[in-house]
């Protein structure tokens, strides 16, 4: 059964095993930041980012420089960019992002169109629109690591001040919450989430890791941090059964073609999305109100 | 600190976009006393609780806290906004919301203390919202949302609370329950409050003093001081009559100085 499903050498190739870790990496990310760009009512910058990302990853293939520091420098100069036109208020939050969105997509149509020059090869668009998770190396994994690691701390240590200002910016002001320093923040750690992301699926494809899970995850539980594991664990669900259909989908047709990994995990986030939608529906037609109490279930907590 | 009032606003003027909205505001507050910051919708009473919490610039004049400047994020004031859309996918419990009144400001990675969840419970106990400290807060009605915002303002320990519009939406009976809330918050916390509505009759029975907005001016005092027609007419430029019916009080357009009647030319103009 198990031979069935999974084909022989999956987990002993190199390829795969840096892939399954790479993904696990990003998917984490983009669960914990996600959750905040979703509360933030932030999609829609998250998903232009995503296009900025574009412009700095074919500017960076242009240069022959690293990817991810396209992806990430790109996202990050977006994130930039949208701050300085006003990101800030909800009224000039779409402008500014919509600005930035049509620069940054004409940047990526000149960069693109270069490098279709040069090459004569349409590889490398595909590659930085839509990923390829596979040909990602090992030695691109220590940088990812230490990127994530930084992001979720980075997170962490805004989490509270970041919260308030989702739920209430008035109150948070109220509080002394500097709401200006720590949307700049958070939208770098967006950029380079994105830019993360990116390296896995695609630059185009890296919103549905950024906002699918943290949306699913948010329809069913009530506490935050129960939020960002979920979100997480979806993430990493969606990306490893991507991989793995992509491996297996090299042995289906006898070709000896597979698919692209990306379109598999955002087919897998796609279908957690709807199942936990579903579920969420069954919940609340059944209306089971929690019961009153007065001992607590847990005395300490991250949030 | 005998002698010196909890806040004291001097002599403040307060422009908004060039235009100026509020003039020459002179009040003091004093520990646990129960002020109502009265004035009809538009009056400017948003922007001086703005004002009050280091969030507005004034043009002119002080705002003291115990005799010192008030500065932004004052850990003595605590303030419960006019209104906060729980959006329903909000991940956070009443018990969390009411922590981050404690730790929603601070950066870190510590963890939040076992300490900090009993000063909390001890908050929901005493606004009668520890029934539902595990629920999302998004599930809450109104009122509820209400005790637990308050709460959230007071787990703290300010000296002086400042709630904006708290019973806007409120059906009669949850309006009257908040405001014996916020009586008991008084009498038993010894927390000076600063409540602004539009409507001054549910406060009568427990309001100490009133501070009243009008065209841009402000009168101060005891109630009996403040609704007068002199001196209500006097804020609103024009003759106002004050009228007392069964408790409740009525404050009228009357007359004005070219001798036509407000009420004449504008039979539904009622400005409180």
């Amino acid at each position: 059964m198990v031979r069935w499903i999974l084909e022989p050498g999956l987990f002993s190739n190199g390829t795969v095993r840096t892939a399954l870790l790479l993904g696990a990496l990003v998917s984490v990310v983009s669960g914990v930041v996600g959750i905040f760009t979703v509360l933030r009512g932030q999609s829609f910058a998250g998903h232009a980012l995503t296009d900025v990302a574009t412009a700095g990853g074919s500017g960076a293939a242009l240069a022959s420089l690293s990817p991810l520091l396209g992806f990430v420098g790109g996202g990050v100069i977006g994130a930039g960019a949208m701050d300085a036109i006003g990101v800030q208020r909800v009224k000039d939050r779409d402008v500014a992002t919509g600005v930035v969105l049509g620069a940054a997509t004409g940047l990526s149509a000149l960069f693109l169109y270069l490098i279709t020059l040069q090459t004569s090869t349409t590889g490398s668009t595909q590659s930085i629109l839509f990923g390829s998770i596979f040909t990602v190396g090992p030695s691109t994994l220590p940088d990812v690591a230490l990127l994530s690691v930084v992001v979720l701390v980075g997170v962490m240590v805004i989490r509270r001040p970041l919260l308030m200002g989702s739920i209430s910016p008035e109150l948070a002001a109220a509080r002394g919450v500097r709401l200006r320093m720590v949307g700049i923040a958070f939208m770098v750690m967006l950029a380079a989430a994105v830019g993360l992301s990116a390296i896995a699926i695609g630059s185009i494809l890296s919103t549905a890791l950024l906002i699918g899970p943290p949306a699913s995850a948010l329809k069913v539980v009530s506490r935050l941090s129960h939020a960002v594991v979920l979100a997480s664990v979806l993430g990493v669900m969606a990306t490893w059964l991507g991989i793995v259909f992509a491996y297996d989908s090299y042995y289906w047709f006898g070709s000896g073609r597979g698919l692209p990994v990306s379109f598999f995990v955002v087919a897998d986030v796609l279908v957690e999305f709807v199942a936990v939608n579903l579920v969420a529906r069954r919940r609340r037609l059944r209306v089971v109100e929690e019961p009153a109490t007065t001992a607590m279930p847990e005395q300490v907590g991250w949030i | 600190m005998v002698g010196i009032d909890l806040l004291e606003v001097v002599d403040v003027d307060v422009a908004l976009s060039g235009r100026m909205v509020l003039r020459d505001v002179n009040f003091r507050i004093d520990h646990g006393e129960f002020t109502g910051l009265i004035g009809s919708n538009g009056a400017g009473k948003t922007t001086l609780l703005r004002v009050l919490l280091g969030l507005q610039d004034v043009v002119r004049g002080r705002v003291l806290v115990h005799g010192e400047p008030m500065t932004r994020s004052n850990s003595s004031v605590g303030y419960v906004p006019q209104k906060v859309l729980f959006e329903s996918d909000v991940p956070v419990r009443v018990r969390d919301f009411v922590a981050l009144g404690i730790d929603g400001n601070r950066y870190g990675l510590a963890r939040r203390s076992r300490h900090t969840y009993e000063l909390v419970d001890e908050m929901l106990e005493s606004v009668e919202a520890a029934a539902f400290a595990n629920r999302r807060i998004s599930s809450l009605s109104g009122g509820e949302q209400q005790r637990v915002l308050i709460a959230h303002a007071l787990v703290s320990k300010p000296e002086l609370l400042l709630l904006d519009e708290p019973l806007a939406n409120l059906d009669p009976g949850s309006a009257q329950e908040i405001i014996q809330l916020l009586h008991s918050v008084v009498t038993n916390q010894h927390v000076a409050i600063l409540l602004s509505a539009h409507e001054m009759n549910p406060l009568l029975p427990v309001m100490d003093r009133v501070v009243y907005v009008a065209n841009g001016r402000v009168a101060s005092g005891t109630t009996e001081e403040v609704v007068q027609p002199e001196v209500l007419s006097a804020l609103y430029g024009h003759h106002v009559d004050v009228l007392r019916v069964h408790g409740r009080v009525l404050v009228v357009a009357g007359g004005d100085e070219r001798g036509d009647s407000l009420v004449a030319d504008h039979p539904a103009v009622v400005l409180e």
